[in-house]
């Protein structure tokens, strides 16, 4: 068993670097045009996000609709730190990192106490809620620029500074993923498939619930604190809650607690409107369809019956291993 | 004194007493049964024995220690652990992990540690397998470690529960019906194997059943309840010939 | 004096809102109760309600009646169609799948809608034509008088449908158990269908009343109402139908007030923070039943 491990860590660690490799001869090479640039550190700012949310819908198995109100979060306050400082831009960029992760997680706690006693679809509506109260604060709030938005932000996260943002990419996949094989993770796990026996055995329920969000909040503000020196410009209804249902569809797509899926799905999803430029009216068509189609897919008797039939061919293999 | 000391305990739910003046000594490492007809009280007394409803009146001690007032989570910690009626595995996760998530408090890291997994990682996780693959193979379910949960079958889900309940290491292990739904054989096996379990682990049990073979073939000791009230006690055989607990089952 | 009469005018305006909430909020409560599951594409449902009566009036020329009556058929019809394709097969499937699916219904609806009708708003006078009227200094609007009416009325047949007729009676038995229902000989495709056709009419109507009243269409133009219309739903407590009809009352009251004196752009973070507070303090809403998992 462990050997398989092994061999996954090395399949992991080559494709990481496969992929930085790639990135990097593109973006240097000058083969890729400004567009498709520009697309780079948007990618790695919603792999991060799509993992993070990962960690709740797929791991802890709660619906939460207010991912992007974390996230808005940890982009005002890394903005609002860097547009503070005089320093070197790597290390304004590091501390506001921090500063927009903090505080994501902070607000995470703060919400997540009182919220987190709610299950399903209560918790989904009343994360849509604070998603919902967090942008109309920062609307209304006067050194957050309210509704004109936050200027002024310096561009210390984009493509020229690949490097930097994807350690920080693998530094919260390897996290999340390794946090999920892990006693504190397993607890996360026995939590969504039946609270009452996480319970029997010793599990603190509101304690791993709360991690949970936690955690994840945290790196949604790191992602936040990303997307804020990209763009340069912050207003307050880029997070409103179809911010939060596209991170969703990543995670669904993903494969719903499959990080790797998830990954995959964040970045076709945030290149596809590159590609499909000519049919972006299609675009969030295309998203509705998908996410329909894929929900009726996994529960249906078509994908059953498949599942089925690869098991069979498992056993058969086990049994003629056997002889 | 008795492990488990239980006075005047009761609970009503709206009108209803479901559970009215129980009271219970268990002596350590003794194997004893709570009987009844359906509807006598006796899940409810397990709720109330492990925290899931709090008690309107009565006191539960456990080795001296209090138990009113204490979550499901304390109380298994302060060493009661169960099973369920119907079964609640963590079905999505295998058989390995199911044991090892009920090892939690007992072999420890910090968070750091599973962020990265790093320093006592890799021991500790060696440790938790090895303490699960022990406890499964009581079980002979060692050879299934890697299945889903939700993939054995019935059978051997009831055993991974009582499994599971072990590997909190409790002093008093509570098995709601364990023979539920297990034809003849099986059930033969598993009187079998929790003698095997009590004696090995040092434990002491108490279980609900239905089967009366089961229940007169292992038990030392039985509480028979009806209407939430305690009709008899005493050792089987004087038990189960009393005529009041044959009227109970069998009606006027 | 004119403060009083300022604070009425606010009450009977959060009471307009809310009429329109309750309408829509009945649909979330009705669906949940009998499909357990919360209908994220109902507030779509307005939308098309508002386009279809657009289609109808002002670029088919029909008769407002016709019009009117063609657009309560049209969202009942898509109401149906709607739970057939992407929500029956999911009737076994976790919650959690059913929400996604109903978060990409609505998706669905609003980029269809931005497809044919493009984003730019498309101004669309009111076609409910009541001269307004002032007592003792109030001033209340001719839409104003038709919301409350039309409401009180649609909310009395509703009360009356469900609790005095057969197929009522039908609805109610599902929503307690499916399995028992259908045993005792209930159709329980044909009362999950009958729900979602009568939860989709009244949105059809709210969705008239709504466009009468803001006289602007836009693809998303079903969103906010629908978000509100759930909180009060929720509020109210999900499933029960007085709750719904209250929470909505409620929620338009909270907002209008807020609006008013406190301040425009809190207004909805007011909103959503009653309702985080109702759900701590009552976690099945105002006027919901809370069930226990057994162990």
């Amino acid at each position: 068993m462990n050997k398989k491990i092994n061999k996954t860590i090395i399949i992991n660690i080559v494709a990481a670097i496969v992929v930085y490799a790639v990135v990097m001869i593109l973006t240097q090479g000058g083969i890729l045009g400004r567009q498709a640039m520009s697309i780079i550190i948007p990618c790695c700012v919603n792999v991060i996000l799509a993992v993070s949310l990962c960690l709740l819908v797929g791991f802890l198995g709660e619906l939460t609709l207010g991912h992007a109100g974390f996230m808005s979060i940890g982009a005002y306050a890394g903005a609002l730190t860097t547009n503070a400082l005089e320093l070197p831009p790597i290390l304004e960029l590091i501390i506001a990192l921090v500063v927009g992760g903090v505080i994501a997680a902070l607000f995470s706690l703060i919400i997540g106490l009182p919220v987190l006693r709610l299950k399903g679809d209560y918790l989904a509506i009343v994360t849509l809620g604070f998603g919902e109260i967090i942008k109309s604060v920062i609307n209304s709030l006067g050194f957050t620029g309210g509704a004109k938005g936050l200027t002024g932000i310096s561009a210390y996260s984009n493509y020229k500074n690949f490097t930097f943002v994807y350690i920080i990419v693998l530094l919260t996949i390897v996290v999340i993923a390794n946090l999920v094989y892990s006693r504190h993770g397993r607890a996360i796990c026995a939590v969504r498939d039946n609270y009452i026996a996480a319970e029997a055995v010793g599990i603190k329920v509101s304690k791993f619930k709360t991690m949970a969000f936690v955690i994840s909040g945290f790196f949604a503000g790191v992602a936040g604190v990303f997307y804020a020196h990209n763009v340069g410009i912050l207003k307050p209804v880029n997070f409103d809650y179809n911010k939060s249902i596209e991170i969703l569809v990543m995670v669904v797509l993903g494969g719903m607690g499959n990080i790797k899926g998830a990954i995959v799905a964040a970045v076709i999803l945030t290149a596809l409107p590159e590609v499909l430029r000519g049919a972006s009216e299609y675009r969030m068509l295309l998203y509705a369809i998908v996410l329909i189609a894929m929900m009726l897919f996994n529960n249906s008797k078509l994908r059953t019956s498949l599942l089925e039939k690869r098991n069979m061919k498992k056993a058969m293999n086990i049994q003629k291993e056997g002889e | 004194m008795a492990l488990l000391e239980v006075k005047n305990l009761g609970i009503s739910f709206g009108g209803l007493r479901a559970v009215d003046d129980l009271n219970m000594s268990i002596e350590q490492g003794s194997l004893v049964g709570l009987i009844g007809p359906n509807g006598a009280g006796k899940t409810t007394a397990f709720n109330l024995l492990t925290g899931v409803y709090a008690p309107s009146e009565g006191t539960i001690t456990l080795d001296g220690e209090n138990l009113v007032g204490k979550g499901p989570t304390d109380i298994c910690q302060a060493g009661i652990a169960r099973t369920f009626q119907n079964i609640r595995l963590f079905s999505k996760m295998t058989v390995l992990d199911n044991v090892k998530v009920a090892l939690h408090n007992h072999v420890s890291y910090g968070l750091v540690t599973s962020f990265f997994h790093i320093g006592a990682y890799a021991k500790k996780e060696k440790e938790m397998d090895e303490r699960a693959l022990e406890i499964l193979k009581v079980f002979d379910l060692d050879g299934q470690a890697d299945t889903l949960a939700s993939n054995l079958p019935y059978g051997k889900q009831r055993k991974l529960e009582i499994a599971r309940a072990l590997a909190t290491e409790p002093k008093l292990l509570l098995l709601d019906e364990p023979a539920a739904g297990m034809n003849p054989n099986e059930t033969k096996e598993l009187m079998d194997t929790i003698q095997l379990i009590r004696d090995k682990f040092k434990i002491t049990i108490l279980l609900i059943e239905h089967d009366m073979k089961l229940v007169s073939g292992i038990c030392e000791y039985l509480y028979v309840l009806n209407f939430g009230m305690e009709l008899a006690h005493g050792e089987p055989t004087e038990v189960l010939n009393d005529p009041k607990v044959i009227t109970a089952y069998l009606g006027e | 004096m004119s403060l009083i009469s300022n604070i009425v005018e606010q009450l009977i305006n959060g009471l307009r809102t809310g009429s329109i909430y309750a309408l829509i909020a009945l649909g979330y409560t009705m669906v949940y109760g009998i499909a357990k599951m919360i209908n994220f594409a109902h507030g779509d449902i307005i939308m098309v309600g508002a386009y279809a009566l657009y289609v109808f009036a002002a670029l088919l020329g029909l008769p407002v009646p016709v019009s009117i009556i063609l657009t309560i058929v049209v969202c009942a019809v898509l109401g149906i169609t709607v739970e057939r394709i992407a929500y029956k097969p999911l009737r076994s499937a976790p919650s959690l799948a059913v929400l996604i699916t109903a978060i990409g219904v609505s998706y669905f609806l609003q980029n269809i809608a931005l497809l044919i009708f493009k984003a730019t708003p498309i101004p669309f006078g009111s076609v409910i034509k009541v001269s307004s009227f002032k007592i003792g200094g109030i001033h209340i609007s001719g839409i104003t008088i038709v919301t409350f009416i039309v409401t009180f009325v649609a909310m009395a047949v509703l009360t009356w449908f469900i609790n005095k007729t057969r197929a009522g009676s039908a609805m109610r038995a599902v929503s307690e158990d499916k399995g028992a229902a259908a045993l005792m000989g209930i159709n329980v495709n044909k009362t999950i269908s009958m729900t979602f056709a009568i939860g989709s009419a009244l949105a059809a109507v709210a969705g008239i009343l709504f466009i009468c009243q803001y006289e602007s269409l836009s693809p998303t133009l079903g969103a906010l109402p629908g978000i509100k219309a759930f909180v009060a739903a929720v509020l109210g407590g999900i499933g029960s139908i007085p709750g719904a009809m209250l929470g909505g009352l409620v929620l338009g009251i909270i907002e209008s007030i807020s609006k008013a004196y406190i301040s425009t752009q809190l207004a909805d973070a007011i909103v959503f923070s009653v309702l985080v507070i109702v759900l701590l303090v009552k976690p099945s809403g105002l006027l919901g039943k809370m069930k226990a998992e057994k162990v």
